[in-house]
């Protein structure tokens, strides 16, 4: 017994120290230069409270334990070695992944505990396992869109939302009845069934743009499922990582919604579907002339310039055009021109996305700047290139009150002396909203391939050094 | 049980706080490294799903195992991949060189 009791002290010790490194983790994370301190605390926070557990002296059979840990991480391998494109489709099945695991231990408890669950735990037990399940198919859901094996359109049918809110109402009066009557037993699959569905349904209506709001929305529900197992299980390492997860998931949603202009119960119901408005307008604006420019033109300004500001979005990404980006901007860094990007909070498939790509393109981070530092440089900028983002910066959004994305904070573009635009046509953007930056006085639209055209204004560059 | 009960929520209140106040403070050029992170930490769930699969159980047993193996592959899956990519991203974060 004295042996056990040591035991049980050396593992709470543990715990307590791992709980420690999380919040350490976390806050080194705050800035790139402690950030890899960061993740060096977090993993051995991790290590320690897993060698606890192991342990623990309930445990008499290791053999499974070490199957799963191996296997685990067989997977978990090539998953941490995904291209930086591929990172959105990755966090959303890390998403599945979590929530799948609060899902099952959670069931197990249930069948382990039941009949006699005390109802306060019934009703965590209820909470983890309603989240976890819906947080497991909408992340396979979000995982299958991002990776293009899931149609990327939204898909909507009426009475959508009724019947998704009708779906989660059912499951949360099951959940209540089971409260009530932990003992009837034969209701449990229902909690784990249905919002299982909803997961599903829940993710139909999203389209590709709206992703970082979801994933986000996700991490916290995810989050928030551990932690309502850490109350089962009476965990507080469980608890105040989960309640971490959460938070920060929470915090991003409510960064992304904003930065789309969305409420936040807008989103946290769901109603992510794309509104219809905007397109009516779209056919009388044809006529309208619009200047372009040729590579050399381009070129031609940009060698001038001495303030020029970047401003990337998904379409980068698609066109694989960070890396003939990063040879831009060492040309005109070469020449002495201050380059400079700016980033939409929303820009790319994830929160940070477009930061991660053009750190990958060994772009340094001090010049990737965010959508409020880079608005008060964009009046003082010679040129400022937009190179496969569209709605984040429309002008529209400032001023026209019947825009579907008016009052939504954008990158002020159309304030720098010259804008140029790399757009393969004038296709309007995701959102279908027409985008009257295009037919500024001050804007000349390139036309063409993002990556090709980067390259001919280098090439362009380059060439006029020659000479 | 219920101390225990009251004692969980004041701990998860307080972390939530805490989780705020600290997230508040990355910078948005992190936030997918964030997210990676704060998801190989959440799979800390792991330790349920190891003691649910090595403890004995009188009934359900082949649940438990069945369902607890799984839970830990997935779990460790998590926390391999999410420490894993969080540093190959942050490795390619660099401040401008002395040159400039």
């Amino acid at each position: 017994m004295d042996h056990f009791l040591v035991s049980d002290n050396l593992i709470e010790a543990t715990y307590l120290v791992a709980t420690v490194l999380f919040i350490l983790s976390l806050m080194w994370l705050s800035k790139p230069a402690t950030a890899r301190r960061g993740v060096f605390a977090g993993e051995t926070g991790m290590l320690l409270a897993i060698a606890g557990t192991l342990l623990h002296h309930g445990i008499v059979e290791y053999k499974w334990i070490a199957i799963a840990l191996v296997l685990g991480t067989i997977i978990g391998v090539p998953l941490g070695e995904v291209a930086m494109t591929a990172v959105p489709q990755r966090t959303a099945l890390s998403h599945a992944f979590g929530a799948l695991c609060v899902t099952l231990v959670g069931t197990a408890e249930f069948y382990l505990r039941a009949p006699a669950v005390p109802r306060f735990v019934m009703g965590v037990l209820a909470m983890e396992v309603i989240l976890g399940s819906l947080t497991f198919t909408g992340s396979l859901m979000a995982a299958g869109k991002l990776q293009e094996v899931l149609p990327q359109r939204p898909i909507t049918f009426k009475g959508q939302n009724f019947v998704n809110l009708g779906l989660l109402g059912v499951a949360v009066v099951i959940a209540v009845m089971l409260v009530a009557h932990p003992e009837k037993i034969y209701l449990f699959p229902a909690i784990v069934a249905i919002p299982l569905i909803f997961g599903v349904l829940m993710i139909i209506p999203i389209g590709g743009a709206d992703m970082p709001t979801v994933i986000s929305l996700l991490n916290s529900y995810a989050g928030l499922s551990a932690a309502a197992m850490g109350f089962v299980l009476n965990s507080k390492l469980l608890i105040i990582a989960g309640a971490l997860d959460g938070a920060s998931g929470l915090i991003l949603s409510v960064n992304m919604s904003k930065a789309m202009n969305r409420s936040f119960s807008n989103v946290l119901f769901g109603a992510f579907g794309q509104e219809q408005a905007g397109a009516a307008g779209a056919g009388a604006q044809e006529a309208k002339p619009v200047r372009s420019a040729t590579a050399e033109e381009a070129a031609a300004i940009l060698a001038l310039a001495s303030r020029v500001v970047i401003v990337p979005g998904y379409g980068m990404a698609v066109a694989q055009a960070q890396h003939k980006v990063r040879e831009l901007y060492d040309a005109l860094t070469k020449r002495g021109v201050d380059v400079k990007f700016g980033i939409h909070p929303v820009a790319g498939r994830m929160p940070g996305h477009m930061n991660v790509l053009l750190a990958e393109a060994d772009i340094p981070y001090d010049k990737l700047l965010d959508m409020d530092e880079i608005n008060g440089d964009l009046p003082q900028t010679d040129v400022a290139l937009v190179i496969g983002a569209n709605d984040v910066t429309n002008p529209a959004a400032r001023t026209d009150p019947t825009s579907p994305i008016y009052g939504m904070p954008i990158l002020d573009v159309d304030k720098a002396r010259t804008v140029m635009v790399i757009k393969r046509s004038m296709a309007a953007g995701f959102a279908g909203i027409e985008n009257p930056l295009y037919y500024l006085n001050n804007t000349l639209m390139l036309f063409g391939d993002a990556k090709q055209f980067v390259g001919s204004i280098v090439r362009e560059l380059a060439g006029a050094d020659g000479h | 049980m219920q101390m225990d009960l009251l004692t969980s929520l004041y701990v998860f209140m307080l972390a939530a706080f805490i989780g705020f106040e600290v997230i508040r403070r990355v910078s948005p050029l992190l936030h997918t490294p964030l997210m990676s992170l704060t998801n190989a930490l959440d799979a800390i769930a792991v330790v349920g799903a190891i003691i649910l699969t090595g403890e004995y159980h009188a009934t359900h047993p082949l649940l438990a195992k069945i369902l607890g193996t799984i839970a830990i592959v997935a779990a460790t899956s998590n926390i391999v991949g999410g420490f894993l990519i969080t540093d190959r991203m942050l490795k390619m974060f660099k401040p401008s060189g002395p040159k400039k």
